[in-house]
């Protein structure tokens, strides 16, 4: 598999508070990549610069041949077609219905302005992460889970090549949360999105990703398969990793 | 001393905000896609919603004014131009600024705290990631509806103010019918009204790009978000109150 996002050297930083202190990462381009680490590190803010929202101090982010960091306000939101973001809390607009929130990159973002073509991808969206109906319905209407999902629906709606998320499973109860997380893979494998998570569901993330990157003062401290993480010699790695796992055993 | 060069810095950086955020919108203003359905929108939450509040208002205005007009110039024998009194008075100070204090409380402290939810809830990171720009689709269409309304919901509060003085001053005062309304209508000029509407429109532009831009600065939740709303209330109210100054000066150098 071919690299689809390549980030080099990356270095942010807010006043004197360093975020990020030269990442180098690459996801390759059909694959399920995490980025865990403890909170505060910086992960949010890797995913900001990725889609040009943040711009770095120092270092570079390609997506395939475009590089994001030194690409012009108009080049940024063509990229940006090419994204999805699903974020923590949904982030669904609340003053619109559940088919207008998913409606609405279809409107602002591909310039759809036929109403039936707008009902009939809503309707499939819904159709597709098992939310068929609630077209009418407000997000204070819809459960935890039902808005995370409905998040990414309307991340989904423009079909586009990598899909972020942003803790998906944070805040929702073990059962809602492998939903969630049966619905990341099943974008993956089904739609052939490139997904990129993360997550503090350490568990789920050796389950279900290809690649794992522990994140630890602003720098990737470790990266590779679940299985080549899992043995890794690194001391937050291992305290990372034997927190989570006992909490399984207990 | 320190914190005196401390408190102004933070003025001088919180002003230098304003001043890229004014610049921001102006430059989103021009740049397409023109989404009037938007516009439309805040003309019906901003405009229609709002005529009750200051029909109520006005007319109130209108009515107490007239009651201590007349009580005032009745000694003098001067009742009949009471009309003319309210009718500039209300054209050119009364209907701008009491129809942009009450569309600052109901509509200023709105916009702030829708955009301010907005904010916090990472809705406005949202639209960012989709690649619209949150200040073209948020503040544009406010800050256009009420450079459109503020005039029109002023026109409005003239006629009302003017009825509400004729109710008081010709009904319940006994002043007569035909002297009042020759007065009211020799008296008053059109540039009283036009100066009158000419103000609520700048009034308009100054709340709208104020709450919207306090909106934008909404953090920390809730909290964040009634202070935002406040903040947004009092500094557009006090700003209006100077522009107000300001415009009325140049005005009665200028027409009258």
């Amino acid at each position: 598999m071919s690299a689809i996002i390549t980030v080099t050297n990356l270095h942010k930083a807010f006043g004197s508070f360093v975020v990020l202190n030269g990442i180098d990462v690459t996801f390759e381009e059909g694959r399920i990549t995490t980025i865990i680490g403890q909170s505060g590190t910086g992960k949010s803010v890797l995913f900001k610069n990725m889609i040009g929202i943040l711009k770095p101090d120092k270092g570079e982010i390609w997506y395939r041949d475009t590089c994001v960091t030194k690409a012009s306000e108009d080049q940024l939101i063509e990229l940006r077609r090419s994204f999805g973001y699903s974020f923590q809390g949904a982030a669904l607009f609340d003053s619109m219905t559940v088919a207008e929130n998913i409606a609405f990159p279809l409107r602002e973002v591909l310039g759809i302005r036929n109403k039936r073509e707008y009902a009939k991808r809503v309707g499939e969206m819904l159709d597709w992460i098992g939310l068929p109906g609630i077209e009418k319905k407000y997000p204070a209407e819809l459960s935890g889970g039902m808005r995370k999902r409905v998040g990414v629906a309307r991340s989904l709606v423009t079909k586009p090549e990598v899909l972020l998320f942003d803790e998906p499973t944070t805040g929702l109860d073990p059962v809602l949360g492998e939903t969630i997380n049966d619905l990341v893979v099943r974008v993956n494998k089904e739609l052939g999105i490139t997904c990129i998570l993360i997550t503090h569901d350490i568990q789920a993330s050796f389950r279900i990703s290809d690649k794992i990157a522990f994140l630890h003062e602003g720098a990737i401290a470790e990266e590779g398969t679940p299985r080549q993480v899992s043995q890794s010699e690194h001391p937050m790695v291992r305290q990372f990793i034997e927190n989570s796992f006992s909490l399984l055993e207990v | 001393m320190i914190a005196i060069v401390q408190w102004v810095t933070r003025g001088l950086e919180e002003l230098g905000r304003f001043v890229l955020y004014w610049v921001g919108t102006l430059r989103s203003t021009v740049r397409r896609p023109f989404r009037y359905w938007l516009i439309l929108e805040q003309l019906e939450s901003m405009g229609v919603k709002s005529v009750p509040i200051i029909a109520l208002s006005s007319l109130a205005i209108g009515m107490i004014f007239a009651l201590q007009m007349v009580s005032l110039l009745q000694p003098f024998q001067a009742e009949v131009i009471t009309g003319m009194a309210v009718a500039i008075s209300m054209a050119r100070e009364l209907a701008p600024v009491v129809t942009t204090l009450m569309l600052i409380a109901k509509n200023g402290s709105a916009m702030s705290a829708e955009i301010g939810t907005m904010n916090v809830t990472e809705q406005i990171d949202a639209m960012e990631t989709m690649s619209v720009d949150p200040v073209h689709y948020l503040a544009v269409p406010r800050i256009i509806a009420a450079v459109i309304v503020f005039p029109v919901l002023t026109l409005l509060a003239n006629v009302i103010g003017v009825v509400g003085s004729y109710i008081i001053g010709v009904w319940v005062m006994q002043v007569e019918s035909a002297a009042y309304l020759d007065q009211l209508f020799t008296g008053l000029l059109p540039i009283d009204i036009i100066s009158g509407l000419i103000k609520a429109a700048v009034m308009g532009y100054i709340v709208a790009l104020i709450c919207t831009y306090h909106g934008f600065k909404a953090e920390n939740g809730a909290h964040g978000v009634g202070n935002s709303s406040t903040t947004a209330v009092v500094s557009s109210s006090v700003a209006i109150l100077v522009a107000d100054y300001i415009m009325a000066a140049l005005m009665m150098e200028w027409w009258f």
